[in-house]
């Protein structure tokens, strides 16, 4: 099993969920969540001062699979995610040691499915 | 010596102020005046107030992204308005008639002393423009509303308002509108229509043929602003009497408000039988429905009359909600076409039926019916036409909507910088280092108090 956690645009989440969903992914995490990187921040105006925003509004979602769909995913992030401007966001993949279905205490994969 | 010699020169000129330069008695004619003036001022601010529903109402029914965007839009329309109709558009709207059509004279108020009746057209006319503001929200540039605001106040409003409130054509004909489902309602719908037309949907409001909803982030905000306008319209109907009539103004605010609570009830009820749940939002429009349906025949439909013209109101207006949203796929946040436009056509139809002077249902026939007609045709056709028109001009010369980006970012930062709402304070403190690094500014008011720094 897989964690793969995104951090993304969140104009993009509705387009990644739907294209998630038809390869059968229906459970996920989503949190809202605010971040930089090299898209730094940018410049407001509030009275009549300028100001920076350094962190900008994303959507960090977590998903965990198992390690046979981690690629069909990834390449589907990469479809949908991509603008090809800077502040498209990132992919992280990470082992996922146990899981576990607190209603049943189903463990491993039938607990993800 | 000299000192005591002024300050007496003072306080006889003092006295001499005082004294009543109007001494004679009130009679009951200036009383009748003063008291009238009372009650069409009173309502006129009533009317003024709506402004700040229609705020409420359109920035709580969309999203937090444009909601500066909506109070802008807004401020910026009654603002206009006031200053457009006392330059041009009163005396385009009550002048001197042209052939029926367009009045010739009193702009500034020249030669006019009803300052009184401006004021409440004013107010009127700002409130047939911000219709539009509703309708064309969270995607069309700030500056070509203000176009489009313009033409309206200046012109294609004025000129509604004198085919039928003034010596115009169909005033002429005998078409009846008392307080504006046509004038004011269908006028700013059929306008809002036009400009929607050629604005397009939302990003994300119509993938191929499923609709996809875009909730509003704040209805408790939009309840508020319902109340407002709600209570804002008994001036908008009660003070059209244009007087303080002691039998039309209560039967005039009467009909108001049974046919906006029937509308309101009926929107409910006619939701959770459609749909399986009463929903809240539109039973919101529902109230508006009812409002604008009574707007015409207010001073001639009867209270019994007045409920069955709430509930059909009430009923249309989740009709016309859908049809438009889910068939037409005309992409209007807050549903001002219908609340305004359809439940506006209704309003000025049910006159030719409910009227207890000339209405069918009364024995009148159906001749003002067809009057009814086909003064909603020729406003329909006028305010749709040149608005489109105008809009397709002004969106050649620069695009009326903003951009992909901008609209995803959200108006309000795009179009203005910030923020409505702050969503995370703590992460907002920008450059802190260099502030630590910079010696701090003293302004000019710290120096002033000496601050020890």
């Amino acid at each position: 099993m897989k964690k793969i956690e995104i951090v993304t645009r969140p104009e993009k989440f509705k387009e990644l969920k739907d294209r998630l969903y038809e390869i059968g992914i229906g459970g996920m995490t989503v949190t809202e969540a605010a971040g930089t990187g090299k898209q730094k921040g940018k410049q407001g105006l509030f009275r009549g001062t300028t100001f920076e925003i350094e962190v900008l509004p994303k959507l960090k979602i977590e998903l965990v699979v198992d390690d046979v769909q981690v690629d069909e995913i990834v390449s589907i992030i990469l479809e949908t995610c991509d603008t090809g401007s800077i502040g498209d966001g990132k992919i992280f993949i990470m082992p996922v040691e146990e899981a576990i279905r607190i209603r049943t205490g189903e463990t491993g994969r039938k607990a993800i499915l | 010596m000299v000192k005591k010699s002024i300050s007496i020169v003072v306080f006889l000129l003092l006295i001499m102020t005082v004294v009543p330069v109007h001494a004679a008695a009130p009679t009951a004619e200036t009383l009748e005046t003063s008291i009238n003036l009372v009650w069409v001022m009173f309502a006129a601010t009533l009317v003024f107030f709506m402004h700040a529903g229609f705020t409420l109402v359109e920035s709580g029914f969309t999203r937090a992204k444009n909601a500066l965007h909506i109070i802008m839009k807004n401020f910026l329309t009654i603002s206009i308005a006031s200053i457009l109709f006392f330059v041009v558009g009163f005396g385009l709207m009550f002048g001197k008639s042209l052939g029926s059509l367009i009045g010739s004279d009193g702009f500034f108020l020249n030669g006019r002393s009803d300052i009184d009746f401006f004021v409440f057209q004013a107010v009127f006319a700002a409130t047939c423009a911000t219709i539009i503001s509703g309708a064309v929200a969270e995607r069309i540039k700030i500056s070509s509303y203000i176009w489009i605001t313009v033409a309206m106040t200046a012109f294609i409003y004025p000129v509604v308002g004198h085919w039928i409130w003034a010596d115009g054509w169909l005033a002429g004909m005998g078409f009846s509108d008392f307080a504006g489902s046509t004038v004011v309602h269908l006028t700013g719908a059929s306008a809002a229509l036009g400009v929607v037309l050629i604005l397009g949907p939302r990003i994300g409001k119509y993938a191929g043929n499923k609709v996809n909803v875009i909730p509003g982030h704040n209805i408790p905000l939009g309840a508020l602003g319902v109340f407002i306008l709600w209570l804002g319209w008994f001036g908008f109907n009660g003070g059209s009497t244009l007087a303080a009539d002691p039998e039309l103004v209560p039967s005039v605010i009467a009909v108001t408000l049974l046919s906006s609570a029937s509308a309101f009830i009926s929107t409910a009820l006619y939701t959770k039988i459609r749909f399986g749940k009463v929903d809240p939002s539109i039973s919101l429009n529902g109230v508006l429905g009812g409002l604008v349906g009574i707007t015409a025949g207010a001073a001639e439909i009867s209270l019994g009359g007045s409920i069955l013209v709430g509930i059909v109101s009430g009923i249309l207006l989740v009709e016309g909600v859908r049809f438009l949203d889910a068939k037409l796929k005309v992409d209007d946040p807050v549903g001002a076409i219908t609340v305004h436009g359809i439940c506006g056509i209704w309003g000025t139809i049910a006159v030719g039926l409910f009227s207890t002077s000339t209405g069918l249902f009364y024995g009148g026939g159906i001749s003002q019916l067809g009057i009814q007609a086909i003064g909603v045709i020729a406003v329909v056709i006028w305010s749709v036409g040149l608005v489109t028109l105008f809009t397709a001009v002004i969106n050649k010369i620069s695009p009326i909507r903003v951009s992909h980006e901008e609209e995803i970012a959200g108006l309000d930062f795009a179009e203005h910088g910030s923020h409505a709402y702050e969503w995370n304070e703590s992460l907002l403190q920008g450059k802190t280092k260099e502030l630590h690094d910079e010696k701090p500014y003293i302004g000019l008011a710290e120096r002033l108090n000496k601050n020890p720094y």
